[in-house]
């Protein structure tokens, strides 16, 4: 859609920006003011001011259902000093947002709400500038109030001065596309002690629609015209397509076969025909023989496989030297993490419309720019005539099978020449998107004769968290593109413990190793939320719990005696305080790290059942330290959903497999947290640093979830959980042979 | 293909379907409406919950043939934004959902439970609650939002 028809649109339209595609009008002021290019460094990408001087804040990042629009909304309304109600958070659509990276490692506040904090600030600099002409008032003797400035001789309004206009007015653009795109400007944003909107526990705006039923999600966009498609996975790891019986959908209304090379999909006109086509279809495929290994021998293949990359981004002292030097007391442990899925709540859905010369995608991917121009290339058009138009989908928390969806729903519309909609089954969300890698972890230390620690050495070894980008700006990295030929090339990373331990002699590694099959695989790995953080911190924190243990020190008195970062202390001492943590009974556990600059430290409280091996974790306190809390409700809401997602990934998730495919297809075969298990409560603690601008919280309380709960569980019962997921028949089988 | 009448949120339907079509499909792609939605087709998540006559049921595994000539409610019926289900409110008072996709279970489920056991109890609502999925963790909200639809029918 044209900028202008959002110039004069109401902001309260989840559902309506998709219906208004269809049929935009134009904003007739809009129109004969001109509009300037959608680019960085134009005020007008970022803001504008609606006739009746209400807010439209363009973000090219989106809320994945934590709330991140409303933070936004706070940010703006602050600077510009308009009322919270009056500013609508636009997101997500490529033709009235740049490319800030989408959803994207937690920096929806912290990058995307500097940015925007910049824009409003420059906004109402500009404004007042503008004001103070039209009233002939120094800018100094203005004052704003909820968008009217007022001085000694007067007053007028943002919607006077530029309502259903431009600006017109260029900023700084840094010249960086995607997460760390930002502006400089003359403004200067307000000073924390100013702030009346920033700080306020305001809700969210997303949940009545929710709750009745009154909005869009992706899997309800409609396109006059459309066909229904499924695309058929292969039934294994590595597979190639040698044939395709059409025949055997013959009697199935409308349906139809799309197929390239080892791509092969479904139209029908409805629905149900689309579904039962893909069942029905009767297809030969040749597959490579037993590509993965034994689901048993997993780690032991990534122990022994061959290292492609290595790093060392901590290293201090000797470690080797001082895990060797006499008198020393060795401690050891390995860890290990299995495939996890992004199992989101629905299969992924996405809706194109590709034509000879344009195309419009809809789709719930969390990186729509990053959709548009993997489309673009995929379906051959310059990347300005693809529209991709994000639309909130069932759950995103990383590379999700939704940059799959919309990638197919691109290719088969032009295979077909018509607008297509795409939605996965069940075991296309489980089985087929990108999974969280698995990894062994390695830990030794040496404790002197005091109980000092003297060295640490910390060991990652996986596949890459990005064997698969974290985006979908290139088609081999999508299913489609790898099925008709293209061949990924990733990178490789995996990731060490974040933590600021003082120990003398001190490395932490990763190593990643080749992917188990290059290519279409259910076993490609890429970005699930906090990547490798939950897998690392599982080991790394209860490694330090084993120190302490060693050292005959209290855990949080440990933790405290090395920590360097004065706030990661504060996080730590925080939560003890507010759990009471030394008269807790037996089953308590802490665990602390830090991500991307916000720190966190949980105690987990434990009950388990040796009968059944069932753990539940019953309570949680969280000390949450983001910097500059934006709004104390939702950002406490969001550390609720890390705590229980993270605690479903440690006791229940796990990716099952065989030599040639993936058995986890569904609920059943890939279990996750339910309410029986759910914590009865869940404390937050929030230290709130107003002049630290905000870092993110979208994933650093998952990571140490895991490493909390089997902490807790020692303390219960004496035995180490090394192994995750914790699942009943795990902690049995660990019991019993303790 | 046969005709099946039922009542959809007080509105007299009929569709043109294979007996064997999940009412799902029905209410998505012959009658358009949006509100339950697909999560696994397999009646393992509760997305696509309805009420049958006053029953939650997963609409993704029930056969339309099985709706015929009885009252389906899905959660655009079961209240509105202006005279909200009192789990409604309450979910909206706690602002309880994130991504929001798993609504339709929670929502559904739990009103056709207050309505059997209005006083049930934490230990009774979680295991009643059992089987439906959300993937954003939000049961502790969801929990506090049952709770206080407890509290508001006392």
């Amino acid at each position: 859609m044209d900028r202008r028809a959002f110039l004069q649109m109401s902001f309260k339209t989840s559902g309506a920006l998709v219906v208004s595609f269809a049929a935009p009008s134009f904003d007739a002021i809009a129109q004969a003011a001109g509009k300037p290019p959608l680019a960085p460094g134009e005020l007008d990408s970022w803001i504008a001011v609606l006739p009746n001087g209400s807010v439209q804040a363009f973000f090219g990042k989106m809320d994945m259902g934590q709330g991140l629009d409303v933070g936004i909304a706070q940010v703006v309304a602050e600077e510009l000093d308009v009322g919270f109600d009056k500013v609508a958070v636009l997101m997500g659509d490529t033709a009235t947002s740049c490319n800030q990276g989408g959803a994207s490692g937690s920096t929806g506040m912290s990058n995307g709400g500097r940015l925007l904090r910049r824009a409003a600030a420059e906004a109402r600099r500009v404004l007042l500038e503008r004001g103070s002409e039209k009233l002939g008032t120094p800018v100094a003797d203005l004052r704003v109030e909820d968008g009217v400035i007022s001085g000694p001789k007067g007053k007028t309004s943002y919607a006077e001065l530029v309502g259903g206009r431009y600006f017109h007015h260029q900023v700084e653009w840094n010249k960086q596309v995607g997460n760390p795109m930002d502006i400089s400007v003359p403004a200067k944003p307000k000073a924390p002690a100013d702030y009346k909107v920033v700080g306020k526990p305001l809700p969210r705006r997303d949940v009545a629609w929710k709750v009745h039923g009154t909005g869009k999600f992706i899997t309800d966009v409609r396109v006059p015209g459309m066909l229904h498609a499924r695309v058929i996975r292969p039934p294994r790891a590595a597979c190639s397509l040698r044939g395709v019986d059409e025949s055997s959908i013959k009697g199935i209304p409308g349906a139809r076969v799309v197929r390239e090379k080892d791509f092969v999909a479904v139209v029908a006109p409805k629905e149900w025909d689309a579904v039962r086509a893909a069942r029905t279809l009767k297809l030969d495929w040749e597959h490579a023989s037993n590509p993965f290994p034994a689901m048993d021998a997993l780690h032991d293949h990534i122990r022994s496989a061959k290292v492609v990359k290595r790093e060392e981004p901590v290293k201090k002292g000797d470690v080797e030297a001082a895990l060797k030097a006499p008198g020393v007391r060795l401690i050891e442990a390995e860890f290990e993490w299995p495939f996890q899925s992004h199992a989101s709540m629905g299969p992924a859905c996405a809706i194109a419309d590709v034509k000879a010369a344009s195309c419009t995608v809809w789709t719930g991917s969390q990186k729509p720019h990053y959709t548009r121009d993997g489309v673009a290339k995929l379906v051959g058009l310059p990347q300005e005539k693809v529209h991709a138009i994000w639309v909130p989908g069932p759950g995103s928390y990383g590379r999700n099978d939704a940059g799959d969806a919309a990638m197919d729903a691109a290719f088969i519309s032009k295979a077909v020449g018509k607008p297509v909609r795409v939605q996965g089954m069940r075991a296309d969300g489980t089985a087929w998107d990108p999974k969280a890698p698995a990894s062994v972890h390695k830990v030794r230390a040496a404790l002197d004769a005091s109980g000092k620690v003297v060295a640490y050495d910390f060991l990652a070894k996986g596949f890459s968290r990005q064997a698969i980008a974290t985006n979908e700006s290139d088609p081999a990295h999508s299913l489609v593109g790898q099925a008709i030929g293209m061949t990924p090339k990733g990178n490789e990373i995996l990731g060490i413990p974040a933590e600021s331990y003082g120990f003398e002699n001190k490395r932490l590694a990763w190593e990643t190793i080749a992917p188990l099959v290059v290519g279409c695989s259910p076993l490609r790995t890429s970005h699930f939320r906090d990547p490798a953080g939950p897998a690392v911190h599982f080991a790394s924190e209860q490694f330090i719990d084993e120190l302490a243990r060693a050292a005959g020190e209290d855990q949080v008195a440990f933790r405290l005696k090395y920590l360097t970062n004065p706030r990661h202390a504060a996080v730590v001492k925080a939560v003890a305080e507010k759990a009471n943590w030394s008269t807790l009974p037996k089953g308590k556990g802490i665990a602390f790290a830090e991500r991307g600059g916000t720190a966190v430290a949980v105690i987990a409280q434990v009950e388990v059942d040796r009968n059944t091996g069932r753990i539940w974790a019953r309570r949680f306190t969280v000390a949450h330290d983001c910097g500059l809390v934006v709004n104390p409700l939702i950002l406490t809401q969001t550390i609720e959903g890390n705590v229980v997602q993270g605690l479903s990934r440690a006791l229940f998730e796990q990716v099952r497999f065989d030599r040639e495919s993936v058995e986890s297809v569904d609920w059943a075969s890939y279990p996750i947290l339910e309410m029986p298990d759910a914590p009865e409560s869940i404390d937050v603690v929030l230290i709130d640093r107003p002049d630290v601008a905000p870092t993110g919280a979208g994933e650093p309380s998952l990571r140490i979830i895991p490493a909390a709960v089997a902490n807790a569980f020692f303390d219960a019962t004496g035995v180490r959980l090394r192994k995750a997921p914790m699942n009943p028949e795990r902690v049995k089988a660990a019991l019993a042979k303790a | 293909m046969a005709t099946y009448r039922f009542t959809v949120d007080g509105k007299r339907v009929s569709v043109d379907a294979q007996p064997e079509m999940p009412l799902l499909y029905a209410l998505r792609g012959d009658l358009g409406l949006d509100n339950p939605h697909f999560g696994c087709g397999l009646a393992q998540c509760g997305a696509c919950t309805v009420h049958l006559d006053g029953e939650a049921v997963r609409s993704c595994v029930l056969p339309v043939s099985a709706a015929a000539n009885k009252t389906v409610t899905t959660i655009a019926g079961l209240g509105t934004p202006e005279k909200p289900h009192p789990v409604q409110a309450a979910y909206v008072a706690e602002g309880v959902p994130q991504c929001g996709y798993c609504i339709n279970g929670w929502v559904m489920t739990a009103a056709a439970l207050l309505k059997k056991n209005p006083k049930a109890t934490d230990a009774e609502l979680r295991d009643g609650l059992a089987g439906l999925k959300c993937r954003c963790g939000t049961h502790v909200a969801i929990m506090r939002a049952i709770k206080r639809a407890q509290t508001s029918q006392a």
